[in-house]
């Protein structure tokens, strides 16, 4: 006999339906006076250190249709490649910039968009350099648990071919995937749940 | 002696025969949301195992009680008076502070306020069916709501969602991130429930369904029911092969 392993599970998920907005977003749902603000509306401020950029796209489904009720989440480093988090132990993140965004997918196009910095490079657990890239989270109605994936920057080429993530993926065709075209400071990165460009989604 | 360092260690990988597959026909919306390739699997790295963090004075009085925080003064929302409360813990069963909970859900006749609920229930115009907690130092969070009506939606030609509350949750690190949805005991609607078979293991759809808790109920005012949220676990951060820089 053996000690059992006692872990817990994990809550398993469920979709966040249709009114997610409701929970998450509610003044874009038009339920006004209930909290002060809107979380991870602004991730900048006027004092943020580093390059404004913009990140747009759209979730779009195995029709090609673009999904209307959406909701995204971002996470990243500063410009310095610092994580405004408590388990960030290699020095303190720019305090006026959250690392952390939240947007719905606009009702009538479709459409998302973050205003924030372009982060710097942070390291991999071997010590090597990643490429800047942001984590994505998305959620809507049909999916059943959140997908994560990750977008990097089609104007970081070098980087890119350094990524030790970049570079593990067998599938080379499907790499841009991950990548957003640049044009200025506009990063266009559309999210294909399904079809000959579905995202690369991760387990990680 | 209380380790006040925070933990780094990666986290434990999900059991994805234990969440809902992203493929399930039974709940139709998600054939053509489902993604068809395997996910790519990668260990943790530092995008990975931090997170954002929220702070309890961001919360307003009545944020964690949906009965007064959308009604107009001296009203509250119409419906059978329920307080929800139990803890968050990690998959080692850690009790989990400081985690946000963001809960919203129907009104008690089963309709949501928002322009695409056009179900024939009404809305109480002191019911907005939005609230969210911060977890106390032992993981422990409440909030108190009117029961939410179960309703009617278009996926099979009679499909009734049972009744239900939403959550949103975070963890410590981005990829703890999870939203779930937590059912009443005793609601002969959850087996019906196509939404609730995405889950395939009963054993795994019994973990959202909140018991009675007569024990903190609230008498001749508000019964309770008792619903815990497990996040992923991580690894010790002690012994880990961790190179510098992670
Ligand atoms: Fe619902």
């Amino acid at each position: 006999m053996v000690q059992s392993l006692d872990f817990l599970k994990e809550s398993p998920s469920q979709t966040a339906g249709p009114y997610v907005h409701i929970g998450c977003v509610p003044e874009f749902a038009g339920i006004k006076g209930v909290y002060p603000d809107q979380l991870g509306a602004a991730m900048v401020n006027d004092k943020t250190r580093g390059e404004s950029i913009v990140i747009t796209g759209r979730v779009i489904d195995g029709s090609g249709t673009p999904l209307t009720d959406a909701m995204l989440e971002i996470w990243q480093a500063d410009a310095d490649g610092l994580f405004n988090s408590p388990a960030e132990l290699r020095g303190t993140a720019d305090p006026n910039f959250t690392g952390w965004g939240r947007q719905p997918t606009a009702g009538d196009t479709g459409v998302y968009l973050f205003e924030t910095i372009k982060p710097g490079r942070v390291p991999f657990p071997d010590g090597s350099l990643q490429a800047p890239h942001i984590s994505f989270w998305i959620v809507a109605r049909g999916i059943n648990i959140g997908l994560q994936t990750r977008m990097y920057f089609g104007d970081e080429k070098k980087a890119n071919s350094e990524d030790p993530i970049l570079n593990r993926i067998e599938l080379n065709t499907r790499v841009k995937t991950l990548i957003a075209a640049s044009k200025g400071n506009t990063y266009t990165f559309d999210i294909h749940l399904q079809g000959e460009n579905e995202t690369i989604f991760f387990d990680i | 002696m209380k380790n006040t360092q925070p933990e780094t260690g990666a986290f434990f990988p999900r059991d994805r025969d234990w969440h809902p597959k992203a493929y399930t026909p039974g709940y139709k919306t998600s054939v053509l949301r489902s993604p068809r390739n395997a996910l790519l699997s990668l260990g943790n790295t530092i995008s990975e195992i931090t997170g954002p963090v929220f702070g309890h004075d961001m919360l307003g009085e009545r944020d964690n009680d949906l009965v007064l925080n959308f009604a107009k003064p001296g009203a509250s929302a119409i419906g059978e008076r329920i307080i929800v409360h139990g803890r968050v813990l990690d998959e080692r069963g850690i009790g989990m502070s400081g985690v946000l909970l963001e809960f919203w859900q129907a009104n008690a006749g089963g309709r949501y306020r928002h322009k695409k609920d056009n179900y024939l229930a009404p809305l109480d115009p002191n019911f907005g069916g939005c609230g969210r907690a911060i977890t106390d130092e032992n993981g422990a969070y409440s909030l108190r709501t009117v029961k939410p009506g179960p309703y009617p939606w278009p996926n099979g030609p009679n499909d009734w969602r049972p009744s239900h509350i939403h959550f949103s949750v975070f963890g410590y690190g981005f990829v703890q991130r999870l939203i779930t949805q937590m059912y009443f005991e005793g609601d002969p609607l959850i087996p019906l429930c196509p939404i609730a078979n995405a889950i395939s293991d009963p054993e795994a759809i019994k973990r959202l369904v909140a018991p009675l808790d007569m024990a903190n109920t609230i008498p001749f005012d508000a019964r309770a029911y008792k619903f815990d949220i497990v996040l992923r676990g991580r690894r010790s951060t002690m012994f880990e092969n961790r190179p510098e820089g992670n």
